[in-house]
């Protein structure tokens, strides 16, 4: 246990030692910032059916900047390790691989979370100055804010995965901004695609973010998400061991 | 302490170390030796357990490196070549990390990194960033490095390369120093750094064990190599022809445009034909300026036998 937390939080302080760590918390402000104040000016001009916070997490701007941040997060977590060698002092001391992996993978969502925190002074802001909450709830809060952690995870997961096959940091971000894009696009496909029959439709209806971010914004917890995305998250994560595991392969 | 047996560790097919054989016993420094693509960071990477042999197995203090990996690299202070680190750490904040990471007690970690930033000599940058510390310093840090959980064995990979010559002798003085209670697994292709601080030299080429023995056992095996030096204006006399005439010589070279001339003369080992050539000097009139005896270096054993491989 002490290696693991160890080499978390070497993994936490390595995210504020780079300049990357910065630029990407200055370029989520602003975008979601932009996000906010669109959706309340939007709000002001006409009526709307749903709130300032539902409006906020459903936003094309903020899954635009929702899909960019993954890759920018991971891509540093193993390729650069591989890349400047100090993958070698790292695996020739008694830890355990798992360890290793985990300790990444949770560094890196703590800076994600660490990155989410601003957003909550969005709707401190919001209700001092109308003097109105932005949800109907605080179980809206509570949802919203439940799955930007589950599809963190499974996002994340995915990144260190990508990270982990190879020593480019470049080709590690493509890779993933590829493959979470994709899986994003799963959602859409039953708003494109409009003569499929009504199963295929529930069926990819069940991997949309979309939906399941609709869904929870409004305060709805559904279990079959979450259980969706732990389980995703378990398999990356055993994969990504696996690869990293498999520079020690006979071959 | 070490022991490896018939380790082989092929690349895409090609192999980099074959069928190595070889035993390092505690408190040993064995140096090994080879020229660059021999097979030595190879052989150190898996005993490291940085990666699997393709073949064969290797075992450190009994701990088989590939199947019980985690208590095998217990009992390692590895330093790999060209000392990978984060450079955006300070030394001592990294040595903690490392303390932490190796086992080392809570309660002990502080004064097991003073201890080592005292040993090599870390104590005027231990503030600084390492990635703004120059090439000598990043090598200490890497010693340092592989000291801190006070391992029985010390695995380093290159230690003194890109120090300079000051630097070098502080950390052969170190490691010779070391060498009292740990084992010392050392690779180098600096021929009088082995000579001074190893017990056993294991020569390597070509992913093979050539030759393994103590320094003075090396030399012994190849004394020829040395010989005597002479330097001598003979005259209207060819020189060399006389020279070849003692018995004991072996072969005559001929160095010198001017009057005096310069003769390294090859002899058969255990031979002293000092006497005879100065002998000769005088019957034959010579005037000589110098008269001197080459001691064999492990320089010779190394070109002898990495050289002899490749013609």
């Amino acid at each position: 246990m002490r290696k693991f937390y160890t080499l978390f939080s070497r993994e936490v302080r390595g995210y504020f030692h780079s300049p990357i760590a910065y630029i990407v918390l200055i370029f989520f402000l602003i975008v979601s910032g932009i996000d906010f104040y669109f959706q309340v000016s939007f709000m002001n001009q006409r009526q709307v059916q749903y709130t300032v916070q539902e409006a906020f997490f459903n936003s094309i701007f903020f899954w635009f900047a929702f899909v960019l941040i993954f890759p920018l997060i991971t891509m540093r977590l193993f390729a650069e390790e591989f890349k400047l060698g100090t993958i070698e002092p790292l695996t020739t001391v008694p830890v355990r691989d798992w360890q290793v992996v985990l300790a990444k993978f949770f560094g890196a969502l703590v800076f994600y979370v660490i990155l989410w925190i601003p957003t909550l002074l969005y709707f401190a802001i919001f209700l001092k100055v109308t003097n109105e909450p932005a949800a109907h709830s605080a179980g809206a809060y509570a949802g919203s804010y439940l799955m930007l952690l589950l599809l963190g995870m499974f996002y994340l997961s995915i990144g260190c995965l990508t990270s982990v096959l190879t020593r480019n940091q470049i080709i590690a971000a493509i890779i993933s901004f590829c493959a979470i894009t994709l899986l994003f696009f799963l959602g859409l496909v039953q708003f494109i695609l409009l003569d499929v029959s009504s199963e295929t439709r529930d069926l990819l209806g069940y991997f949309s973010a979309i939906e399941h971010m609709g869904t929870f914004s409004r305060g709805v917890i559904d279990t079959r998400p979450i259980v969706l995305y732990v389980s995703m998250t378990i398999v990356m994560l055993t994969l990504t061991h696996q690869a990293f595991q498999s520079r020690k392969w006979r071959l | 302490m070490i022991k490896v047996e018939n380790l082989t560790k092929r690349y895409a097919g090609q192999p980099a170390i074959r069928d190595l054989n070889f035993e390092v016993g505690r408190g040993e420094i064995m140096g090994f030796l080879g020229p660059n693509g021999a097979g030595k960071t190879t052989t150190m990477r898996i005993l490291a357990s940085f990666m699997p042999p393709t073949s064969g197995r290797a075992t450190i203090a009994g701990f088989d490196v590939f199947e019980q990996s985690l208590q095998a690299r217990a009992h390692l202070g590895y330093m790999p070549e060209n000392v990978p680190l984060y450079s955006d750490m300070r030394v001592t904040e990294y040595l903690r990390y490392r303390a932490a990471l190796k086992g080392v007690q809570h309660r002990r970690v502080t004064e097991r990194v003073g201890d080592v930033k005292e040993l090599c000599g870390l104590k005027s940058v231990e503030n600084k960033l390492i990635g703004a510390l120059s090439k000598g310093y990043r090598q200490r840090v890497g010693l340092a490095d592989a000291l801190l959980a006070e391992p029985d064995l010390l695995i380093l990979d290159e230690p003194t390369i890109g120090l300079d010559p000051n630097q070098i002798r502080q950390v052969r003085e170190l490691i010779k120093n070391l060498g009292e209670q740990h084992t010392i697994l050392l690779s180098t292709h600096i021929l009088p750094e082995v000579e001074m601080t190893c017990s056993r030299v294991i020569i390597i080429h070509r992913g093979r064990i050539e030759a393994c023995d103590t320094p003075e056992n090396l030399l012994g095996k190849i004394r020829q190599a040395g010989g005597v030096v002479l330097e001598a204006k003979v005259g209207k006399d060819n020189g060399a022809d006389e020279l070849k005439k003692i018995s004991g010589v072996r072969e005559v070279i001929t160095d010198g445009q001017d009057d005096w001339k310069r003769f390294s003369l090859r002899v058969e080992s255990g031979v002293d034909v000092r006497e005879e050539v100065f002998r000769l000097a005088t019957e034959r009139h010579w005037s000589l300026r110098e008269l001197s005896q080459r001691r064999a270096t492990l320089e010779d054993v190394f070109v002898e036998i990495t050289h002899s491989d490749a013609v």
